[in-house]
């Protein structure tokens, strides 16, 4: 049975991956001229991913993330101004200034926290997955990671047990062909990452990361699933980057030719989505447009926002180290 | 090479840390034909640090070898390769991520050659890097060696200078134990002489690296540097300070620390990491053992306060301790 997307959804969608888009064009551009600390990981290219996925959750379903996290806070719809709060190492940050980019999260929007060790978010999704069965919920929880994360033992262990327990988890495995600058087929001798499921006892699916659609209808399935109680579901969605692996243009490696970055973006996630929507008559070009502008000036205003915003007093740094016992 | 013997010319020749890492690794593979390299991203790109920067070119992919993001297999990788005749260099990205591979490093690497009864032998070689001060935040920032010093089995180095990097790498791959090569990630700018060729800084020899009279402060990888600035400041106030760079956590050459503080009778001790359950507390357990009698002062400690290192440069810049913090700390000591 597939779910079908209505127009609601599609402009959802739409909305969040242009979110996306634009928050990381611009914390690109900050990184580039200096303005914010430490190593940003962007999302761009990967969008229809974290979008198609997060349309089906509710706040009270959690993910976890990894180093290249700020698109999914953004489609679990976390705010600009605390966002880029928090890459600034700023008091309002979402993090208070103590976590940055690689471990930017929101509790009350199921978001359990990007993640600087790759893999690390798996067994905690798992964690995660096995509270929401024990307390007879259901709600469902999402693991982000990449192809390269799959090559860790978290996944492998996670997934295991996720099967053994029959757990609500989908485990979102975004292939983008890289880990950091090594080509999937000189780090893993499979193609599909989905393959592994077979192995732990449960399905594993391939789907086109640059359709938000198609996305959309897989991920609706294994949540369907997760839900039903029917466990888990490892979901390998083929995408792309389109930035380096740290920053826009990063170290300048020679790991992948200009030309394979351009053949990817003629299948560009939001353009595609757009196409639809416009053939579709659901939106036309000048709202588009619109849209696009409206989100713009969000991100400058929450880069304002974030701009002003006080750093972290030195006498809080011993704060949160523990929770203090009433 | 001693490097008393070095010549003037050849010392002359500056290099950065980065760049006389790379040097120190070229060396060995020339001279060592069972030596590889393995580790994530250390061919293609050369480490994203840039400290393998060539050595594809040079030596191919059969010995510098690009690993999927598995730390647990690359370190067994290095162990059972080691066991069994090679001599692996070994790339752990961050010291953060010991967290994925602590049980091949600790129950593994650590005991083999002891549990065997002497009968293993593993002359493997781990280079990682450590510290913070680049907003990296939590997880890729920490100072972890005091995980390591407390595992017999292993030799634990944490080179301050170019100079030292290079011959301390050259010595723990030419060393048949497992030796961890702490790096520092904040100094792989800073330049100073390297000779070329190959040469040995032995494993578990200090350096006083400036002489004093009634301080000493021992550090080391870059805290060493700081120690020097707040050496010069610490002038003003007439305090004439030695500063040792121990270079060697494990094995820790004692009888340099303690016949320097013999001599100055007050000891200091800087590191990175946590001060809390740090290294710091084996050196003065061990220089009151050593030389209570000698002591006018009690011995003090900086490091880094009780809390994961954050990742706001206003937080940062509070937790790192610096020559300021040991001038400080040294002040309030001796009451001056
Ligand atoms: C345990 C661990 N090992 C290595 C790293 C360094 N590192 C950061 S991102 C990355 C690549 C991750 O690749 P992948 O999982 O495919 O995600 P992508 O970057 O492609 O989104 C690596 C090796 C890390 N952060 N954590």
């Amino acid at each position: 049975m597939t779910i079908q997307a209505t127009d609601a959804v599609l402009l959802d969608m739409h909305e969040r991956m242009v979110r996306i888009r634009i928050f990381e064009e611009e914390a690109g551009k900050l990184m580039e001229n200096g303005k914010v600390p430490g190593a940003l990981h962007l999302y761009v290219g990967q969008e229809a991913v974290a979008s198609g996925v997060m349309v089906h959750l509710n706040d009270d379903d959690h993910i976890t993330s990894t180093h290249r996290g700020h698109g999914h806070v953004v489609a679990k719809g976390g705010a600009f101004k605390e966002m880029y709060a928090e890459l600034y190492g700023k008091a309002d940050g979402y993090c208070k200034g103590r976590g940055g980019s690689m471990h930017i999260c929101n509790m009350e929007i199921g978001m359990l926290g990007a993640n600087g060790i790759v893999g690390g978010g798996i067994p905690i999704a798992m964690g995660a997955a096995f509270a929401k069965k024990y307390r007879k919920t259901q709600e469902v929880a999402v693991s982000f990671f990449g192809d390269g994360a799959s090559n860790e033992g978290s996944f492998h262990e996670a997934a295991n047990m996720a099967a053994l327990y029959k757990l609500p988890l989908i485990l979102v495995c975004e292939n983008n062909g890289f880990g950091e600058y090594t080509r999937q087929d000189a780090h893993q001798a499979i193609v599909d990452v989905a393959d592994r499921a077979a192995g732990y006892g449960m399905p594993g699916v391939v789907v086109d990361g640059m359709d938000a659609i198609a996305v959309y209808e897989a991920a609706g399935e294994a949540v369907a699933r997760a839900r039903k109680g029917e466990g888990p579901t490892l979901l390998e969605c083929k995408t792309y980057r389109y930035y380096d692996h740290v920053g826009v243009r990063g170290m300048g490696l020679s790991y992948r030719t200009d030309e394979e970055v351009e053949h990817w973006k003629q299948r560009d996630p939001i353009t595609m989505l757009e196409s639809r929507l416009v053939e579709q008559g659901i939106l036309t070009k000048r709202k588009i447009t619109n849209i696009h502008k409206r989100i713009r000036e969000d991100a400058k205003q929450a880069i304002e926002f974030a701009e002003k915003s006080p750093l972290p007093d030195p006498s809080e740094l011993l704060d949160d180290v523990y929770y203090v016992q009433a | 090479m001693a490097e008393a013997q070095l010549d003037t010319a050849q010392a002359e020749r500056k290099l950065a840390y980065v760049n006389a890492i790379t040097e120190g690794v070229r060396e060995v593979l020339l001279e060592q034909p069972d030596a590889f390299v393995a580790g994530e991203d250390v061919a293609g790109a050369g480490s994203v640090f840039g400290y393998y920067q060539g050595l594809l070119e040079q030596f191919g992919p059969e010995r510098v070898i690009d690993t999927p993001i598995s730390e647990k297999g690359i370190m067994g990788l290095g162990i059972g390769a080691a066991a069994t005749g090679c001599r692996p260099i070994i790339d752990l990205m961050f010291m953060d991520f010991l967290g994925e591979c602590m049980d091949e490093v600790a129950n593994q690497m650590a005991k083999m050659r002891y549990m065997f009864g002497g009968h293993a032998k593993l002359p493997v070689t781990v280079l990682t890097m450590s510290g913070a001060g680049m907003s990296l935040a939590a997880q890729h920032s920490q100072s972890l060696e005091a995980w390591l010093t407390h595992l017999p089995g292993l030799k634990v180095v944490a080179p301050a200078t170019p100079y030292d990097a290079k011959g301390l790498i050259i010595s723990a791959c030419r060393d048949d134990n497992p030796v961890f090569v702490i790096l520092n990630k904040l100094s792989l700018a800073l330049e100073g002489p390297v000779p070329e060729g190959a040469y040995e800084v032995p494993i578990g020899k200090a350096n006083v690296i400036r002489e004093g009279t009634n301080l000493t402060i021992i550090a080391f990888s870059r805290m060493v540097h700081e120690a020097l600035q707040a050496a010069d400041q610490l002038k003003e106030h007439g305090i004439d300070a030695e500063v040792i760079d121990l270079r060697s956590l494990q094995p820790l050459d004692t009888d340099t620390i303690v016949a320097s503080v013999k001599k100055t009778h007050r000891a200091m001790i800087v590191h990175e990491a946590v001060r809390f359950g740090g290294f710091g507390g084996e050196l003065a357990a061990q220089i009151q053992e050593l030389a209570f009698d000698y002591l006018d002062a009690p011995i003090g400690r900086v490091g880094a306060p009780f809390s994961p290192v954050p990742y706001s440069p206003s937080l940062e810049q509070s937790y790192m301790p610096n020559a300021k913090r040991i001038v400080a700390e040294t002040r309030r000591l001796i009451g001056i």
